[in-house]
């Protein structure tokens, strides 16, 4: 099976005064978790949808699937962690609880709030992840890359062309994710917030899968205006 | 949803814009294959008026296509069926004009979007199924063969009785497939193909004789004609079927050209001809398509000869690639496989 995590756990503190976190806040006609819930609804090739959001929040995402979304794939919406691992581990958990895990069920987790990401990404990552157990959804970098270990002078530059911003989904082989995962002690769960690093750091490959420059995460209030300009335009079929 | 549409924003630059399809509304699809045709070949190039690209870009080319159903909140359709989207969209109901001919009607890749997207929202009136066995990259043109079919409806509604030998007159695509759909419905019938590339005319193993234009036998005659060269060359295809036409036949045209073409409308008065015009096509069109697919094995089996490059497309460079390819394509269908 391949199950679909969608983390909508933002708290909502960097988009201005909003008290409202950023995956409710309204894209076009929609809330910007239900365009994304959407995208994965549509693709036949995920098999249940699992989203997880803050626990005040887990209701009225309920009633917003409710409104928004025909009857036809399974769509639960549980609580989040604290930290991302801490999400991730939560849908690890409810799958290996509620389902029958083998060596072929897939986990494509994917952020709430980029819902710009398109059916080929979607496709690539289920298609890879079977493949090579891991993907991580990447364009290339567009601006030289600095590094500082002081926050005040340049201590390296990175080749650019080696160089790749993550967005997401990233995808893993549930089994080997859940193995990788309780190899970590409580520190390094801790340090290692990004599931993709982790598998790097232990010395396994995770396929990179092209990304889109839309796939945009709405995070600032400038993000939200660069959604609102991509979803403007001549709409020819009206 | 957020659904990624890829428009001509300028001839040869493509950009991605997004539509919100409800899809509690409409039956979402999943192009699986597509067929570039030379309607939208013009646009890519910009060779059309100025006027005409101002008044209908940016848009979603392609209007040839087969896809797979992701969901019907109408019930019409199951998900998983494999279906064709009729380009025409008709807004109005007409019980004497048919639904291509309306001034009202919509089509997608001219003045809408077309195909070119991630999923295609449409209406579960403008879908047909395709049958069993069917190629896919065949049934990816199944439009063109639908128009191709109009065009001998329409024949069938104008053309005297006597149909015993019919001349086609153009060795593309259109004419090979317009050849190909009166080989089945008329399998008695003498077809002769008339072309100007001896290449071409080999494909043609159906028909009952090929000529080159410039050597067809003087007391040649055919009791109808279809003209399917387009272009400037239509003027002087017109002209030679005028001269080897029967009295009272009927000539179906169905080559575009940009420009006015002169008719030797003398002889047409004189030998009571019948020309008629035939465009696009409509629902009943591909639903007599996918009929005459199924109960002629052979039919679809011709067709796969004339699938030339299939480009898989998962990214805009790979859309420009396929549109770059067609062009130096003197024969043949460019076929995408959409994986964008």
């Amino acid at each position: 099976m391949v199950f679909a995590a969608i983390f909508a756990g933002g708290k909502g503190s960097r988009m201005g005064n909003s008290d409202t976190p950023k995956q409710y806040l309204e894209l076009g006609s929609k809330p910007i978790i239900i365009h994304t819930v959407e995208k994965f609804f549509v693709n036949d090739r995920i098999d249940e949808i699992i989203v997880l959001c803050p626990k005040p929040w887990v209701a009225h995402t309920k009633d917003l699937i409710k409104r928004n979304l025909p009857d036809g794939k399974k769509i639960t919406v549980i609580e989040g962690g604290e930290t991302r691992n801490g999400t991730l581990e939560n849908a690890i958990e409810f799958i290996e609880k509620n389902y029958e895990v083998d060596d072929d069920t897939v986990i494509v987790t994917h952020d709430a709030v980029r819902p710009f990401l398109t059916h080929r990404i979607i496709e690539e990552n289920v298609d890879m992840a079977i493949k090579y157990g891991a993907t991580d959804t990447v364009i290339p970098a567009t601006d030289t890359i600095v590094e500082s270990e002081d926050g005040d002078f340049i201590s390296s530059i990175p080749n650019r062309s080696k160089m790749y911003q993550g967005q997401t989904p990233q995808s893993f082989k549930l089994k080997e994710l859940r193995t990788v995962i309780d190899s970590l002690t409580d520190e390094e769960k801790s340090i290692l917030t990004d599931a993709c690093k982790i598998y790097t750091i232990k010395n396994k490959p995770v396929y990179m899968v092209k990304g889109e420059v839309f796939n945009i995460k709405i995070t600032y209030p400038y993000d939200m205006k660069v959604a609102n300009t991509l979803l403007k335009g001549k709409d020819s079929d009206d | 949803m957020i659904n990624q549409v890829y428009r001509l924003v300028a001839p040869g630059m493509i950009d991605v814009a997004c539509t919100q399809p409800d899809i509690k509304d409409c039956v979402l699809l999943r192009p699986l294959y597509m067929s570039v045709c030379k309607a939208d070949q013009r646009y890519y190039l910009g060779n059309r008026s100025k006027e005409a690209l101002k008044a209908k870009l940016p848009m979603a080319l392609i209007h040839e296509c087969v896809a797979k159903v992701i969901s019907d909140p109408t019930g019409n359709f199951k998900p998983g069926e494999i279906v064709v989207p009729v380009p025409n969209t008709p807004t109005e109901d007409d019980d004497v004009i048919a639904e291509n001919y309306r001034l009202s009607s919509h089509f997608c890749s001219s003045g809408y979007d077309g195909f070119l997207r991630d999923y295609i929202d449409i209406s579960p009136d403008r879908l047909v199924r395709v049958p069993d066995g069917i190629d896919l990259k065949v049934a990816s043109f199944s439009e063109l063969i639908s128009v191709a079919v109009h065009a001998v409806s329409r024949f069938e509604k104008f053309a005297h009785s006597r149909r015993d030998t019919i001349g086609i007159w153009g060795d593309g695509n259109v004419g090979f497939i317009t050849a190909l759909m009166l080989r089945a419905l008329y399998p008695d019938a003498k077809l002769y193909i008339f072309g100007t590339v001896y290449d071409k005319l080999a494909y043609f193993g159906f028909a009952d004789d090929t000529f080159h234009v410039d050597h067809i036998p003087e007391d040649l005659r055919v009791d109808h004609a279809f003209e399917c060269v387009g272009g400037e060359a239509s003027r002087s295809a017109i002209s030679q079927i005028i001269d080897h036409i029967n009295p009272e036949g009927s000539v179906g045209l169905m080559g575009v050209s940009e420009n006015y073409i002169g008719i030797n409308t003398r002889m047409v008065l004189e030998r009571g001809l019948n020309l008629f015009g035939s465009s696009r096509s409509g629902v009943k069109d591909f639903e007599r398509t996918m009929e005459i697919l199924s109960s002629n094995p052979t039919i679809p089996a011709y067709l796969e000869n004339i699938i030339g490059e299939v480009t898989t497309v998962r990214t805009i460079d790979d859309i420009h690639k396929a549109f770059k390819d067609d062009i130096s394509r003197h024969f043949g269908k460019t076929v995408i496989k959409w994986e964008k």
